[in-house]
């Protein structure tokens, strides 16, 4: 039994195994800049286990999620700041 | 935003290898018994995803024994602050705990040194640790190519991982001489749990010693990156380069507590216990050591905490030889000086503030550069160029603040309470 989750990033619909985190599923969407930097580079995740906070995003209108971090839910709404 | 309170005799902080064999020891003996970890489940950074779906033989048996006993996890739930001694305030998705304890294990684990080079912040530039934890959660990498580069054991581990999964690994590009890996022993890669037929797996991939990258070239992301061995210098197109050198522990919480550190590491005694009684720590905060020393820190220090000091006396002999094997390993891939000549000036250092090491080089220490510039005052609260300035500048932090990592505004309210 593979259990799946569908949530939007910024809008595109991605299907993700149970389990998944966001980061993984903003990079299946096609996604690779999660946000920009203080000086406007682009940016994705560095470290993949919550200590660079790099892939930050705003996940159901709250702001500077981690995402590597952060489990997918169904109908979750992730919007980058790419 | 609610509010909770767990009381118990043993406050374990990390669901790695270490934590999890303290908890096992403490929670048997008839301790209550909770572990508290950042991430959604137990198992750290090594055995993530281990619980659910055990590959390796040592993480099934582990969680065999986890399952055995009473020990409450809370999971998704970052420690942040220190109320009073005893009481931890630790922030989830949904509310602040309290967490009150007689003892304390601090196995908050390692992360990857990352080295600033020209092109290192462009997406899809991660840690090699980095880019297995997003294998391990989802992301697909069937086809991918990947440029593996920096140094450590973990570069095979994370190259056996991805190859697996159907990724192209391009080359594994280590920093550290063929001599050095001969001097020491190739085989004693082979040695480490974690890395079992390792040679089977990796059979075609380039495994360049004393090669390492110069710069990651991209728009949005990367598209090649520069390699360097010998004098040579060649351009490789990729998908994703995951490049980590080696591990650095995570001793922020402890230094908060007051704990002393010494060589990086969280300084110990013989039973684990930290220069604050009731407080231990083990596994790789202590040191890099790898899966096994991780281990039998944490059983002695969860015997220790039971009072079972003769019992955790009968593991100083194991706990001996892999320290000694861990010795081994960090000198083997100690990390050259040429690679101090990988960062130009325009070259970003704290990610967080966009802080450039020209920047950083007009300051004398990272007290007078972080006044300053901002280095390591974002976010990270400088654990990701906390390690390169260390190699580049030989600078360390040199007091820990709260709140440990950012929190929201109603969690600083509640610990200011």
């Amino acid at each position: 039994m593979t259990e799946t989750i569908t949530l939007t990033v910024d809008g595109v619909s991605v299907t993700m195994p149970t389990g998944s985190m966001v980061a993984a599923a903003i990079l299946k969407s096609g996604r690779h800049v999660f946000r920009r930097s203080a000086t406007g580079e682009p940016r994705g995740p560095l470290c993949g286990m919550g200590i660079c906070f790099e892939c930050r995003v705003t996940i159901d209108g709250e702001a500077h999620c981690r995402s590597c971090q952060t489990l997918c839910e169904n109908r979750m709404d992730v919007r980058t700041d790419g | 935003m609610g509010e909770s309170r767990h009381v118990c005799d043993l406050l374990v902080v990390g669901a790695g290898p270490a934590g999890l064999a303290a908890a096992y020891h403490a929670a048997q003996s008839g301790l209550r018994v909770t572990v508290v970890d950042d991430n959604p489940a137990a198992g750290g950074q090594i055995w993530r995803g281990e619980q659910s779906k055990s590959t390796s033989s040592e993480a099934q048996k582990w969680f065999e024994r986890i399952r055995s006993v009473d020990i409450q996890f809370i999971t998704g739930a970052r420690v942040f602050q220190q109320l009073a001694p005893g009481t931890l305030l630790a922030e989830t998705r949904q509310d602040v705990c309290e967490l009150n304890y007689a003892s304390l294990v601090l196995a908050t684990g390692a992360r990857e040194r990352f080295l600033p080079f020209p092109g290192w912040t462009l997406p899809n530039v991660m840690g090699a640790g980095g880019l297995q934890a997003l294998v391990k959660t989802g992301l697909p990498i069937e086809g991918k190519r990947i440029v593996i580069a920096g140094s450590g054991a973990l570069l095979l581990a994370v190259a056996a991982y991805l190859r697996g999964r159907g990724a192209e690994v391009l080359l594994i590009a280590e920093q550290a001489s063929t001599a050095r890996l001969a001097r020491f022993g190739l085989g004693l890669i082979g040695k480490t749990a974690q890395t079992f037929n390792l040679k089977r797996q990796l059979l075609g991939v380039q495994y360049l010693t004393s090669c390492w990258p110069l710069s990651a070239q991209g728009e949005d992301k990367i598209e090649t990156v520069t390699l360097f061995r010998g004098g040579k210098r060649w351009e490789v197109s990729c998908d994703y380069l995951a490049c980590g050198f080696h591990l650095v522990p995570n001793t922020e919480l402890a230094e908060l507590l007051g704990c002393a550190v010494e060589n990086g590491g969280v300084r110990v005694n013989e039973f684990q216990e930290t220069t604050i009684p009731h407080v231990y720590s083990a596994g790789e905060s202590t040191g890099i050591g790898g899966l096994e020393l991780s281990l039998v820190e944490g059983e002695i220090a969860g015997l220790a905490v039971a009072g079972k000091h003769e019992e955790a006396r009968r593991l100083f002999p194991e706990r001996a030889k892999q320290r000694k094997f861990a010795d081994l390993l960090n000198r083997t891939f100690a990390l050259r000086e040429e690679l101090k000549q990988l960062v130009q000036p325009e070259t970003i250092v704290c990610r967080c503030e966009d802080v450039t090491f020209d920047r950083l080089r007009a300051h004398s220490s990272w007290r007078a550069a972080k006044l300053q510039t901002r280095c390591g005052m974002g976010p990270c609260q400088g654990r990701i160029c906390g390690g390169a300035v260390e190699f580049l500048f030989g600078w360390r932090a040199e007091s820990v603040r709260p709140p440990v990592l950012p929190v929201r505004v109603e969690s600083l309210v509640r610990s200011a309470e």
